[in-house]
């Protein structure tokens, strides 16, 4: 992106790595990360509950860190790299993670899954065998009305025991 | 939730942000975002322009000057917790800076962010207080320092001008005591209903040579809780003694009233951490 100022009606050329592809999406500056994935790019899997901060489902990797994608503008990430719920499961299949928190139940309606699985890819390159506490505290940007939280655990504990 | 329209311009250095500023009628700077961001989408907020700040590197670092460590506004929440230097010489500072709403808040949240928006319930505040740190502030007419005893003016509120930009706040090592923080956080967004930044010293005698106590979340602004202080200060902090100078933690302030903390209950809460806080710092090893 140029240092000139992008105008408040215009739309700018903004420039991400998304998933490991090199994307070009147009957009206005008042335009969220979240929105812009979901409509301008497809990517339905980032999903959007509050829109103001507190309950975690849009989660998304930022240059590989945690971040809520409803709380940046599109334009704020210009020249940087972005992963998706879609950025880790593979064509064919799931994830150890994902596989985890399917053995484990970790998952009921499935709203917060996305957010959940990237939290635990997170978590999990940083603390291999992370201890309950950990998985807590890694967690408590992420809110789930179904699941009461103990399965998700079990899901994070069962995958990095067994899986990897 | 989509804001109202703004231009958008991405500053380098300190010296392109100010000139922006200064050229711009109604431009704001972001930083994390995470305190901005949500009000322009309720439109308590709808800046003309926004001047991201967030990728000048001058501001992101924490460095040891003698006996201040100054830390870049631009510092995350987590790079402060987790900074071996601050765990090392501020260490209320890096568990409050941990204990910050969540990961991803952490991830994003500035600590100039956080002291410029200057939110009754976030958590820096009472440490800038504990600590007696100095703001250092950036603007047409050069450089101003504040000190934290007149920077905070009530809720959203501070003596920085709008057309300075906050550019780093030191904070003096203390030479002796030891220091914590307590919260009690909001069980959803993970604000501070309470928090208690406490500092003791004592002689070997475990008579109370000196004390700080500042807390969050409780008035409109962080403030120090004197009457504590001084109920403590040149005695021994017996169970008896700080149960009841515990109690005097909101005689100050006009305390706090919302949905989820009734006054009354927010001022039982913060005598029960004032009192917890102090206890844990007493029985902290000293520096
Ligand atoms: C769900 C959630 C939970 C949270 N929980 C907590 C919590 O428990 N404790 C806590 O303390 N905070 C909490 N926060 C707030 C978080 O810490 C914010 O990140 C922080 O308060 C503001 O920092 P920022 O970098 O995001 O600032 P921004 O949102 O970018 O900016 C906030 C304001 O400060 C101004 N500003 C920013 N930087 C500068 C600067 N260098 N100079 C001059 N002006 C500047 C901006 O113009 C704006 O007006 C929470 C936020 C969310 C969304
Ligand atoms: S939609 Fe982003 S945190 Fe709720
Ligand atoms: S599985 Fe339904 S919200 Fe978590």
């Amino acid at each position: 992106m140029s240092d000139a100022v992008i105008s408040a009606s215009g739309r700018t050329p903004v420039r991400m790595e998304v998933n490991g592809v090199a994307e070009t999406v147009y957009v206005e500056p008042r335009w969220l990360l979240s929105d812009v994935l979901r409509h301008q790019l497809g990517l339905t899997g980032t999903h959007v509950g509050c829109e103001q901060g507190v309950c975690g489902v849009c989660t998304v990797l930022l240059d590989g860190v945690l971040v809520r994608s409803c709380l940046l503008f599109a334009v704020q990430v210009d020249g940087h790299r972005v992963t998706t719920i879609e950025g880790v499961t593979p064509d064919e299949g799931l994830s150890p993670i994902q596989a985890s928190f399917q053995r484990h139940h970790g998952l009921q309606c499935g709203f917060c899954t996305p957010a959940m699985v990237l939290t635990a890819e997170a978590l999990l390159r940083t603390h291999p065998n992370p201890s309950e506490a950990d998985i807590r505290d890694a967690f408590s940007g992420n809110i789930c009305r179904c699941t009461g939280y103990q399965f998700i655990v079990d899901a994070i504990r069962g995958c990095s025991e067994e899986e990897r | 939730m989509i804001p109202s329209a703004f231009d958008y311009r991405r500053a380098s250095s300190v010296e392109e942000a100010l000139s922006l500023l200064q050229s711009t009628e109604d431009a704001k700077f972001v930083a994390g975002g995470h305190s901005l961001l949500p009000l322009m989408k309720m439109r308590f907020a709808s800046p003309g322009m926004l001047i991201d700040i967030r990728s000048i590197q001058e501001l992101q670092s924490i460095r040891r000057d003698g006996n201040r460590v100054v830390i870049g506004a631009l510092c995350t929440h987590r790079h402060i917790a987790n900074d071996e230097t601050i765990v090392q010489a501020l260490p209320a500072l890096a568990e409050a800076a941990g204990r910050v709403g969540d990961l991803q808040v952490r991830n994003r949240g500035t600590i100039g962010g956080n002291l410029a928006h200057a939110d009754p319930a976030s958590d820096l505040p009472a440490l800038a207080l504990l600590y007696g740190a100095t703001i250092h502030a950036e603007g047409p007419d050069g450089p101003e320092d504040y000190p934290v005893e007149e920077f905070f003016l009530g809720p959203m509120t501070t003596a920085l001008r709008p057309t300075q930009l906050l550019r780093s706040v030191s904070f003096p090592v203390p030479d002796r005591g030891s220091e914590v923080y307590e919260k009690f956080a909001h069980p959803a967004s993970g604000y501070a209903v309470v928090g208690v930044a406490a500092w003791v010293a004592t002689d070997a005698g475990g008579i109370i040579q000196d004390i700080r106590v500042a807390l969050n979340g409780v008035g409109y602004c962080a403030y120090r809780a004197t009457s504590v202080e001084q109920a403590l200060f040149g005695r021994e902090a017996t169970e008896e003694l700080l149960e009841k100078a515990s109690h005097l933690a909101t005689e100050e302030v006009e305390v706090l009233e919302d949905v989820f903390a009734s006054e009354n209950y927010r001022r039982h809460v913060a005598a029960v951490f004032t009192r917890r806080a102090i206890r844990r710092a007493l029985d902290k090893a000293t520096r």
